[in-house]
Order: structure tokens, then C-alpha cells, then sequence
């Protein structure tokens, strides 16, 4: 489904959409590492900060 | 029999395996096959998106943070300073607590973790404000570097540039030494601590961090400037904290020289 579906919406012979599909996924790496991992590290899963505290940190 | 003829997809798909591909069933059997893969695929997709999760905690959070860290500690304009010069052990200049949150005020050495091993301090425990860039955080008032006190500091066991990834390999008798520099009052001062005794303690142990380490009310004398580390435990874990002592052995003006501590080769 998706994975043809983007298959065939990328322009050029198929060694051209190995390219292409090498820079989407660099791509969306880029966008995961910078925002998205940052954002859910911070508010759904926050690693454990090493501190004591009277309140327990999540 | 008549279970066989209310289930006309079962015989399409027979009479497709069988003889011929007539367009019509073939085309029935695609939307449940296209949903079965576009499952597949989200699930793949998922499954890629959790492992590149792990790669950029356990891996990318370090190399960002070593960079910055490392950044951070050129930024006090530390001068390399030759000679061993003499270790005092009177009353030790202290430097009053930097005002804002985020402040580097000094840098620690750890021989046990290595030669290379240098990071900056920031002023408050703040996990993403100094955790988690800076490093090794100084909780917000307890004592300074010298002082009469507990110079109390956290530090990421994993992730994040891991400042005190090694804690646990912390031996009694380790030096742990701290060099507080301010440009602006000319402060720079080389504070030489010797490891005590470490202990693992619930997140709720706040005594550990107290002026006098785990005597929570009692007033600290010439002979209590302690400093503490407390880091997670176990690693990648948040039930416990590891919590290292360490006292004041003695100070040195930066510009007499640089603690003998330094120079030694790594036990």
C-alpha cells in the first residue's frame, strides 16, 4: 500500500528512486531526530534526571 | 453445503488458486489483502520509528551534548596553568552562587573516569535547561565549591552526554577535583575533594544533599565541605539514585599552579 504507492510517485528509473528514497529517509530521520525525539522525550517519556527531590521525578 | 454457498469469497479464492483469474474475485481478494499489507506496513513503520527512538537516545542525545559540553567548557577560558602549586587547606575562597539558572560557573575532573574527563558545571538541576545540555548540575542552594556545606551536583547516568555514567566505579579515596572560574571577579580556584563513601537511596532521600550528608538539621563545621554527586540507578532506570560523598582534601589558586591529582596517571 505505502510502500508502493511511494515507489511509484517517485519520478526516474529505479536506480533515480533509490537515490530519492535514500534522501526521503535522510529526510525524515533529520525531522525525527530534531523535533519529533526531542518533543516526546521531554513531554510523554522524560528520561530520569538523577536528582532527589521531596517529589519523586517522573 | 449451504454454509458453502453463504461464503461466496471462500469459493472465489478456490476458483482463483484453481484454475483461472477472473477479474472479479481477484479484485474482492485485494481489499483484504490491502488492508493485511497496509497493517504490515504500519507496523513496520512503527517498529522502525521505536528502533530510531533508542538510536537517538543511547546514541545522538551524546553526541549533541559532548559537542555542547565541550563547547562550554573552552567558553570559561580555563588557563592551563604548569607547576604543582601548594595545597591549602585553611578556609577556602568561595565563590557566591551565580544568580540565574543555566550559569556555568567551573568544571569538574574525575581521574577515575578517564584523563579526557572534563565538564562543565551549571547552575540548577533543571532537566532541560542544564541536565540536559550543560550536564552536571549544581542543585540550587546548597553550598559552593570550599564552602562549609554540601556542594551538591546531579548528573545524567545515561544519555545526554552520560556525565556520570561511571559513578559506580567511584572508590573511596578518588579525587574528585573542581575548578570554579569567574572572569569577570578574576575568581579561579582548583578545589581538590577525596571520595568518601557512596550509597543507593530512593529519589525521596533529599538528607543525602544535606549540609551535613545524611544529618539533615545539623549545622556544617570547618571540617564538613562535602560535595555529593547523585546520578540514576540502575542505569536507564529512575527508581533509585546513586549518591556519592566525597570531602574537601584542599584548594589552590589556579594561577599557582594545577593539582599534582591531574598530572598522575589514572589508578
Amino acid at each position: 500500500m505505502i510502500f508502493p504507492f511511494v515507489w511509484r510517485i517517485l519520478p526516474g528509473p529505479a536506480a533515480l528512486k533509490v537515490i530519492e528514497l535514500l534522501v526521503l529517509l535522510a529526510a525524515i530521520v533529520f525531522v525525527l531526530f530534531t523535533w519529533v525525539f526531542p518533543w516526546v522525550a521531554a513531554d510523554i517519556l522524560p528520561p530520569p534526571d538523577g536528582t532527589v527531590d521531596v517529589t519523586p521525578s517522573p | 453445503m449451504t454454509a458453502h454457498e453463504t461464503l461466496p469469497s471462500r469459493r472465489s479464492r478456490r476458483d482463483d488458486d484453481g484454475r483461472s483469474a477472473r477479474p472479479a474475485p481477484r479484485r474482492r481478494q485485494t481489499v483484504g489483502g490491502a488492508i493485511v499489507s497496509l497493517i504490515a506496513e504500519l507496523l513496520i513503520i512503527a517498529g522502525a520509528g521505536t528502533g530510531l527512538y533508542v538510536v537517538w537516545t543511547a546514541w545522538w542525545t551524546d553526541v549533541v551534548a559532548v559537542n555542547a559540553q565541550t563547547k562550554l567548557v573552552d567558553g570559561l577560558g580555563q588557563k592551563d596553568t604548569s607547576g604543582t602549586g601548594t595545597e591549602h587547606r585553611g578556609p577556602a575562597p568561595v565563590l557566591a552562587e551565580p544568580p540565574n539558572v543555566t550559569d556555568v560557573f567551573g568544571t569538574m575532573q574525575i581521574p577515575r573516569f578517564g584523563k579526557d574527563y572534563e565538564r562543565p558545571i551549571g547552575e540548577g538541576t533543571d532537566r532541560e535547561k542544564v541536565l540536559n545540555t550543560i550536564g552536571l548540575g549544581h542543585y540550587q542552594d546548597t553550598a559552593m565549591p570550599g564552602a562549609e556545606g554540601n556542594f551538591a551536583v546531579a548528573g545524567h547516568r545515561v544519555t545526554y552526554g552520560k556525565p556520570l555514567n561511571q559513578i559506580a566505579e567511584l572508590k573511596t579515596g578518588d579525587d574528585i577535583v573542581v575548578r570554579v572560574t569567574d572572569a569577570k571577579t578574576k575568581f579561579d580556584v582548583w578545589y581538590v575533594y577525596k571520595v568518601t563513601d557512596s550509597q543507593i537511596v530512593t529519589p525521596d532521600h533529599v538528607e543525602t544533599i544535606a549540609p551535613v550528608p545524611n544529618k539533615p538539621g545539623v549545622e556544617p563545621t570547618a571540617s564538613d565541605r562535602w560535595l555529593t554527586l547523585t546520578a540514576c540507578h540502575p542505569m536507564w532506570s529512575a527508581k533509585e539514585r546513586y549518591v556519592t560523598h566525597a570531602k574537601l582534601d584542599y584548594w589552590m589558586p589556579a594561577s599557582e599552579g594545577t593539582p599534582k591529582e591531574l598530572s598522575e596517571t589514572t589508578k
